[in-house]
């Protein structure tokens, strides 16, 4: 190689290993910004701000779903590893609002220790399946499980 | 070693391109059409339906697609950006600048995709999340760079400005693929692991594959066109470029003497 082009990928390499650090290292040192919600073991250690507007995620846990009978008040818990949150959210969830599956609420965390909600979004999981195959796999127990393996602490 | 070296200051000429990409045309344009029609049909039309989401689970097979070769795209742009730097090759800037509007229209695509996705089974069309702010940095990086290129009154300042820009960019595609999992996100991290098993189901996986080869396909073939295209007018002053103007056919002496 030409000595001079050598010298020109040396300054090419230089400007991409330079400035992806430095980039790197905003991203890094904005990391907790970036995070779009706090997990439920964040609230049940008392790391997260009160009576401010945050956004909470976990898994729905099953059988926490209560549903008001004459209003669109709804009362679940978000769990994840080590942690539980108790939300209330009046409006209409999404489609794929279920108990076992992961949903992000937006709103404050109030004093009484309850997540008022103004806002749920589902989030879906990584798995694609037909219909059949998710029959043949016991869904009741998946849900269990994904609850169990839910884990945003790491 | 020679040899390669030959083959690749020959891959820089403009004339030696175009010669040669007009036979690639032949097979490309026809394996493209029955790659992305075989891929899009299987995909809309005959894959299972998803058991939570149903239908609209469908718009994997124009999203994910899109989204991996708008990756991959952007390296093809900052590789070709770079060896016009260091080798200061004509070729290599064509590929890049024509490499641009093509993957901002892959972003777009992705993200608008996305949006129409998101509204059904996130309840919103967009959040900011980690993997949608990214993403939309990615689409004003290909757009700063179709517009740093054409604000230049010198092409060689103005080609390498986008190349530096373009490197500095490169940083952003890795960010996008792990923003999954690094960040507690709204986007689900991705289905079709590299190793271990894949969270789709085989039946939604094979047409998705050919999705994402026919995305490649189209994205090489529009990279043709355009570097086609871009190699004309740069160099239209150029004698063979003149020639290839005066009329079909090679016999130029017969042709001359018609006119």
């Amino acid at each position: 190689m030409h000595p001079v082009r050598k010298q020109r990928l040396i300054i090419v390499l230089a400007i991409v290993a330079l400035s992806s650090l430095a980039i790197g290292l905003l991203v890094y040192a904005l990391s907790e910004n970036i995070n779009l919600f706090y997990p439920p073991a964040k609230f049940s250690a008392n790391e997260v701000p009160r009576e401010v507007r945050v956004r909470a995620g976990g898994c729905v846990e099953p059988g926490s779903v209560v549903r008001d009978s004459d209003s669109l008040l709804v009362k679940f818990a978000l769990v994840d590893g080590t942690g539980r949150l108790k939300v209330a959210y009046d409006g209409i969830l999404p489609d794929l609002f279920a108990e076992g599956e992961a949903a992000v609420v937006n709103g404050t965390w109030s004093n009484n220790n309850v997540f008022y909600a103004d806002q749920v979004l589902a989030k879906h999981d990584e798995t694609y399946m037909p219909p059949e195959v998710a029959e043949a796999m016991n869904n009741g127990e998946q849900h269990q499980a994904s609850c169990e393996e839910a884990n945003y602490g790491s | 070693m020679l040899l390669a070296w030959q083959w690749f200051h020959r891959l820089g000429s403009p004339r030696w391109f175009y010669d040669k990409s007009s036979r690639w045309l032949i097979w490309l344009m026809p394996l493209t059409l029955a790659l992305l029609a075989t891929g899009l049909v299987w995909g809309l039309a005959f894959a299972p339906i998803d058991a939570k989401q149903g239908d609209s689970y469908r718009i994997i097979f124009i999203h994910m697609p899109a989204a991996v070769v708008a990756l991959a795209g952007y390296y093809v742009m900052a590789v070709a950006g770079a060896v016009g730097l260091i080798w200061r090759m004509k070729l290599p800037f064509m590929v890049m600048k024509s490499a641009a509007p093509i993957g901002a229209v892959l972003t777009a695509l992705t993200l608008i995709t996305g949006s129409l996705w998101g509204h059904p089974t996130w309840g919103t069309f967009w959040e900011w999340d980690a993997r949608n702010i990214f993403m939309l940095i990615l689409l004003f990086l290909y757009l700063g760079i179709i517009l740093l290129g054409s604000i230049y009154p010198s092409r060689d300042a103005g080609d390498k400005a986008c190349a530096l820009l373009a490197l500095v960019g490169t940083v952003n595609v890795p960010i996008i693929y792990k923003s999954v999992d690094w960040w507690y996100s709204l986007h689900q991290p991705a289905s079709i692991k590299f190793t271990g098993e894949s969270s789709i189901h085989a039946s939604m996986l094979y047409p998705l594959l050919i999705c994402v080869v026919a995305y490649y396909c189209v994205f090489s073939l529009a990279l043709i066109l355009y570097t086609r295209h871009e190699i004309l007018v740069r160099e239209a002053r150029t004698q063979w470029v003149k020639d290839l103007s005066q009329l079909p056919g090679k016999n130029q002496g017969g042709a001359h003497a018609k006119l």
